[in-house]
């Protein structure tokens, strides 16, 4: 049995989604009130969702049940109301040692995950006998693998002028730039295609009842 | 006056794209749905996973991306239940715990209902991206203590056994942006050599297909909606996936068929504009 809070819920989704849809024809006041609308809600929504879902769980409850196994959480506790102290000016410089701690952590971690994944991975990857594959497509997708990373890492490089045999690699690691621009303007569309899916899904199942999964 | 042909009113291509893709949703064609051998890894990684293994589902992404995310998640846990799998799930972003709670409210719904705490359970969210996952890595209990409903991990059946990461047998990350599935390759797999695998959107597909590589830095991939409806397919269980395909195929015709007419109209048009010139 469906309630009647549910039913309103699908009812006031439907409405929004065609008010967000008008925009497509023009910008008009439906559009507008349907933006403020969800401007507002998201902010409210967002307030009571971070303090239910994050600072109670993993601040407030683990220290209110277990507090001798948990104490050092008082440190990001206070770190974080260090954080807030933006909004008081006098209080502003407080918040440098919690963004000096995310910084500092991030950039130090973030050296050592992007050069051992990213670059040492990535090359070691690309390091292979392209025909070691049996397979012709499997040589042919290798073969352009390695051709695409040279010629696409030498379209990036900028200490020798792109003349003669460099201009030649440099043109080519442009097409293998284009196709894989191609590539990602394929899955782009998709994306926003499976987007309106969703919607229409919502509007003809959940709304009208005209299909189900 | 000038003959050449002025541009498509934008209003019509979206009227299009509207009807071609309501219309396949509503009237369903059944094109075939071809597996891809990036899919049929994810397929592999969970098929040849033991039965009480368990195994760690990350939910990083929001309502924002449901549409094609939320199917991939969905089929892949039904696969792993069907494995007896012991499904521990997690999240990078606020709303992922939501979205695991609302598929396993499906599922119920569906009539397949695994035991909470022993087949399945919802450790919630952390906060710290890549950190967190170092400090799971390391110590996985020390950073879960409790699950949202706030039962210790000491009481926990589906997690005794589990210390730290390696002790998963795989990692899904279902990922919509950053924190998501390339922190969970740069720490689980790179440097706790867990297998890592999962779904992402379309658009952040190019970016994260590199990493299925050689050194398996990712072991497959879900792309998009297309991702979700092969796995769908592959296990046998059609979902919403499969039913946005038709619409999927019929909308990507109708966008090659306008850009096509937008190249003809542009050669056409610098035809006319070189004309013209000449004339004066």
């Amino acid at each position: 049995m469906i309630s009647f809070f549910e039913t309103l819920g699908v009812w006031l989704g439907a409405l929004m989604t065609f008010a967000i849809f008008s925009f497509l024809y023009k910008d008009n006041p439906f559009y507008k009130v349907a933006e403020q609308i969800f401007v507002g809600l998201s902010a409210g929504y967002w307030f009571v969702y971070t303090i239910y879902n994050i600072v109670l769980p993993n601040l407030i409850i683990p220290l209110k049940t277990d507090f001798s196994a948990n104490f050092l959480l008082i440190v990001p506790g206070i770190l974080g109301i260090f954080m807030l102290m933006r909004i008081i000016p006098q209080t502003e410089w407080l918040s440098r040692f919690p963004m000096a701690l995310m910084i500092g952590s991030s950039a130090g971690l973030g050296m050592l995950t992007y050069t051992k994944s990213d670059i040492i991975k990535q090359l070691t990857a690309t390091m292979m006998n392209p025909f070691d594959g049996g397979d012709w497509i499997v040589i042919l997708g290798q073969t352009l693998l390695i051709l695409g990373t040279i010629t696409g890492v030498i379209y990036f490089f900028f200490s020798a002028r792109h003349k003669g045999f460099i201009g030649v690699l440099s043109r080519i690691g442009i097409y293998f730039l284009m196709v894989s621009f191609g590539g990602a303007f394929g899955y782009t569309a998709m994306a926003r295609i499976s987007l309106l899916i969703g919607r229409l899904q919502f509007l003809l199942g959940d709304w009208l009842g005209l299909i189900h999964p | 006056m000038s003959k050449i042909r002025e541009p498509l009113d934008r209003r019509i291509i979206f009227l299009l794209v509207f009807i071609g893709v309501a219309l396949p949703i509503m009237i369903k064609v059944g094109l075939p749905i071809e597996t891809t051998e990036n899919v049929e890894m994810v397929y592999d990684l969970v098929e040849s996973t033991p039965a009480g293994s368990p195994v760690l589902i990350s939910f990083d992404y929001d309502p924002s991306t449901k549409p094609e995310i939320h199917p991939q998640a969905i089929a892949v846990i039904k696969h792993a239940l069907k494995k007896k799998q012991k499904i521990i799930c997690m999240a990078l972003w606020p709303m992922g715990v939501k979205m695991c709670e609302q598929i396993f409210n499906t599922l119920e719904e569906e009539g397949i209902k695994p035991v909470y705490g022993t087949d399945w359970v919802n450790m919630g969210y952390k906060s710290g991206g890549a950190i967190s996952l170092k400090a799971i890595g390391a110590d996985f209990r020390k950073v879960f203590t409790q699950d949202t409903n706030g039962t210790l991990v000491d009481d926990i059946p589906a997690l005794h056994g589990v210390r730290s990461l390696q002790d998963f047998k795989y990692v899904m990350s279902f990922s919509a942006g950053v924190p998501g599935i390339k922190e969970w390759v740069q720490v689980g797999h790179d440097m706790y050599n867990v297998p890592v695998s999962g779904g992402v959107t379309a658009v952040s597909a190019p970016s994260i297909l590199p990493y299925v590589n050689e050194q398996q830095q990712l072991t497959g991939l879900l792309g998009g909606m297309k991702g979700a409806a092969e796995y769908e397919f592959m296990i046998g269980v059609p979902g919403t996936a499969t039913q946005g395909m038709d619409a999927q195929s019929f909308a990507h015709l109708i966008i090659i068929i306008l850009i096509i007419i937008g190249n003809i109209n542009y050669f056409y048009n610098k035809k006319i504009l070189a004309l013209e010139e000449a004339q004066k």
